[in-house]
């Protein structure tokens, strides 16, 4: 009531978004007041998409009404969003990339804005330090990090001189110092009375800088909270419902013997703009998940496609899986010898789109369900309905086309698809990226159960607190190094943070350094 | 070899790069934008017979050329709508353009093979043409010879320097997040795959009106094709496609050059030249796909739905 008097920025009133088969957003009202900073959780499905595409004019709603400022509207395009004063950073940034950042922030502007403001090279450079963002408007975007091409999508809104700016899921590809450094830039944003929609899958994030937050689940908002008098574990479970136990942390294990080594690896990338990997040397042992912490684009692609086979450039004697030297063996090959691989790309690489889920599984399992030549449907569908059922795999049926399936669900799938094998060795990339609470509970369980039997796992992961929370041992790169192999009880956020940074690089690479 | 046959051969080239470079322009504007058309082909027969027939019933060049525009631009149309409307896959639909166009412009066009009409006339350009050498290849030429070299350095300027230039390569590069910043993809593309029709009709009416004034059925004899593996060869650059359009032409008439000179060559083996340096530069651009990688439009090829958002 004490807020009557104020107007506020953004209300929404019961907007209602009907897809084929799916009711996206149910009747979802909430409201936003100038300078809040204001997080949207909820699992995946819930709708969270949805409705800032619905703000952002990319989806128009079948119901519900918006006011900005007190004022109802219509946004019907995302150019109408912008011309009110809202900006949005996508998930998958939308950078053209072969463009500098001077011409990526002009195509966002229209005439007139350019006109008002003369030289944008100046005025960026200007708010550049301004805000801290350390963004130099002659660059080309495919040369910029993660964590740049982000601080040159709210540069494009801050040009735009925005009033609500949407984020979603800004932090999964961020250090943890560049977290930081994006929350400074939010709070200063937020003080001069600029409106912040969060969306976030990191609960203690929300806790640290929303000021409130809204919590959709099944489409519908379930309930509201200041999240700073929450903890992320109340916080989740009002996003999940009923969640038995949060993950309290789970038992470490010691390795026993080493089935998986990669002896001094060093390969230049095939890629344009790939990292070159230097010097890459560790152990992988039975019983243990070692983790690799490291901010995307520093080597874990490249690494991951070598050890999988996908690279095919001969590395005989660098690669050995008990003892025996795999590095000239190609990716089927190497399956057939106890490897199995989860990558970060579902679709396209953990799974073919337009097969269905039987089609996929029988895509890694050839050898089981492939009799003389003819391939055992029945055995098939039936192995399939199985992993649907134990991993809780929401779908129509083994018949579903993977690109059917939602991120999180296909993510589960495949992670069950490639337990189902009994590997020796899993390497897993990013194996919870995107994916909600009660999804990466299930992941999580499915690899410690693993490793429980005895296989090695080797975790590439952006995200910090589910390394600490699984891996035994830990480990980070950078620019294509391997930081040093450490035990997990015996480091912390702060030094794995600094290794994500290269710190390691100049003490663990001497010849390297002098050179 | 005196100078005056070097001149002579080197304006030969120009005059035979010319319906290469219009069409080629018009492809690179198109894939530019994200579409791939293989229609190139259809377009320009289609053009080069519409464009002679109305220049021969009324007498008239300049509204054969004209009618060669409209009747690119129509054949685009049809593609554009199939493709971007529709949906349809674009190598296929681009290929069926092709086929319709050959065919229908060797049906619409049945009753006056053989005959010739009287086309362009060269215009020496005052001053420029007296400029030793250079004067004689370059400024003794038709008017439309005179238009395509504007176009290139229009075309130069519209894409490097204007905003409609970064909005094409947006638009071609990343559809989705063009769309997201409020860029009106489809538009882009619609106009875009419209300019490459009026190209392709231009390039027809060249054809049939001034490199040789009449109509025989089949009569641009590949130049579409040879058209699209200019654009690669120019990995997407306005200048590049100016040079190779020449040296293509050049290429095409390396068989009479060789012949006047005396050369016991059979002439066709090299009236082949034109065709195998196509494939030849198909090889090897992508064979370092590293380069050609970073050079073509991203999107190219791709369809976009504004419904689907990434």
């Amino acid at each position: 009531m004490k807020k009557q008097h104020l107007v506020s920025r953004l209300e929404l009133v019961k907007l209602t978004k009907q897809y084929p088969g799916c009711l996206a957003n149910d009747r979802i009202s909430m409201t936003l007041m100038p300078g809040e900073i204001h997080a949207l959780l909820g699992e995946n499905g819930a709708g969270k998409s949805t409705l800032v595409k619905t703000i952002y004019g990319v989806v128009s709603p079948d119901k519900g009404d918006i006011l900005w400022d007190g004022k109802e509207v219509v946004i019907k395009s995302p150019s109408i969003a912008r011309d009110l004063g809202i900006g949005m950073v996508f998930q998958h940034f939308s950078l053209f990339e072969t463009l500098t950042i001077s011409q990526n922030i002009e195509l966002c502007l229209s005439k007139t804005q350019l006109h008002e403001i003369g030289d944008l090279a100046a005025k960026i450079t200007e708010l550049s330090q301004a805000y801290g963002l350390n963004v130099d408007p002659t660059r080309y975007v495919h040369t910029l990090s993660i964590g740049e091409r982000q601080r040159v999508e709210i540069m494009r809104c801050l040009v735009q001189s925005v009033k609500l700016l949407i984020l979603d899921e800004p932090t999964s590809v961020l250090t943890p110092q560049e977290v930081a450094g994006l929350f400074d830039v939010l709070r200063t944003l937020s003080k001069e009375g600029c409106s912040i929609l969060f969306i976030s899958h990191k609960l203690h994030e929300v806790t640290e800088i929303c000021h409130k937050a809204t919590i959709l689940r099944g489409g519908k908002v379930v309930d509201t909270c200041v999240p700073n008098e929450e903890t992320p574990a109340s916080i989740a479970k009002m996003m999940v419902g009923d969640l038995a136990d949060q993950e309290a942390g789970y038992v470490k294990r010691e390795g026993t013997t080493t089935v998986f080594h990669v002896d001094d690896l060093s390969l230049p990338s095939k890629q344009p703009f790939g990292t070159v990997l230097k010097n890459i040397q560790f152990e992988l042992k039975a019983g243990e998940i070692l983790g690799v912490a490291g901010v995307a684009g520093n080597g874990q692609d490249e690494l991951m496609a070598v050890i999988s086979g996908e690279d095919e450039r001969n590395v005989k004697n660098h690669l050995h899986l008990k003892g025996e030297p795999i590095g000239h063996l190609h990716a089927g090959e190497r399956r057939r010898l106890g490897m199995a691989y989860v990558p970060e790309e579902r679709l396209g690489r953990g799974a073919v789109p337009d097969m269905s889920l039987s089609e996929n599984a029988l895509l890694t399992h050839s050898d089981g369900f492939i009799k003389s030549g003819l391939v055992d449907w029945q055995g098939i569908k039936d192995y399939t309905k199985s992993l649907i059922s134990k991993y809780k795999v929401k779908c129509h049926g083994e018949f579903s086309e993977a690109k059917s399936l939602s991120g999180g669900n296909l993510q589960k799938f495949i992670m069950g698809r490639e337990i189902g094998q009994n590997p020796n060795v899993l390497i897993c990339a990013h194996p919870t990226w995107g994916v909600d609470v009660g999804a990466a509970l299930a992941i999580h369980q499915a690899l410690l159960e693993l490793r429980d039997k005895g296989a090695a796992i080797l975790l590439i992961s952006e995200d910090i607190d589910e390394l600490f929370l699984l891996a035994d041992r830990m480990s980070a790169v950078c620019d294509g190094y391997l930081s040093p192999v450490v035990r997990t009880e015996h480091t912390n956020i702060d030094q794995i943070g600094q290794w994500m940074a290269g710190t390691f690089i100049n003490t663990h690479q001497p010849q390297e350094a002098q050179a | 070899m005196d100078s005056d046959l070097i001149i002579q051969i080197l304006f030969a080239a120009i005059k035979t790069g010319t319906p290469l470079l219009f069409i080629a322009l018009g492809e690179l504007i198109c894939e530019k934008s994200g579409v791939l058309n293989l229609g190139q082909e259809g377009m320009m027969l289609m053009g080069a017979v519409v464009g002679f027939l109305a220049a021969y019933s009324t007498g008239n060049a300049g509204l054969g050329v004209i009618a060669a525009i409209i009747m690119g631009s129509i054949m685009s149309l049809i593609f554009a709508f199939l493709v971007l409307h529709v949906g349809a896959n674009q190598v296929a639909t681009g290929l069926a353009l092709t086929i319709f166009g050959t065919g229908l412009s060797a049906f619409v066009g049945s009753s006056v093979v053989g005959q010739t009409i009287e086309g362009f006339k060269p215009i020496a350009l005052p001053l420029l043409s007296d400029i030793p050498f250079i004067g004689r290849i370059l400024f003794q030429h038709d008017i439309l010879v005179y238009s395509s070299f504007m176009m290139a350095f229009i075309l130069m300027f519209v894409v490097n320097k204007t905003r409609i230039g970064l909005t094409l390569k947006a638009v071609g590069e990343n559809p989705h997040a063009a769309n997201a910043i409020g860029i009106k993809v489809l538009r882009v593309r619609y106009l875009a795959v419209m300019f490459g029709g009026v190209m392709a009709g231009l390039s027809g009416a060249y054809m049939s009106l001034v490199y040789t004034p009449m109509w025989v059925e089949n009569m641009t004899a590949g130049r579409g094709w040879i058209a699209l593996a200019l654009v690669v060869f120019a990995s997407w650059r306005v200048g590049r496609i100016m040079l190779g359009a020449y040296l293509f032409g050049l290429a095409s008439i390396m068989h009479l050059v060789l012949q006047g000179l005396g050369w016991s060559i059979s002439p066709n083996l090299l009236a082949m030249l034109p065709y195998v340096a196509t494939v030849v530069v198909m090889v090897i651009i992508s064979a370092d796909k590293f380069k050609e990688k970073l050079l073509a439009p991203r999107s190219l090829g791709k369809p976009f739905d504004p419904r689907q958002m990434a």
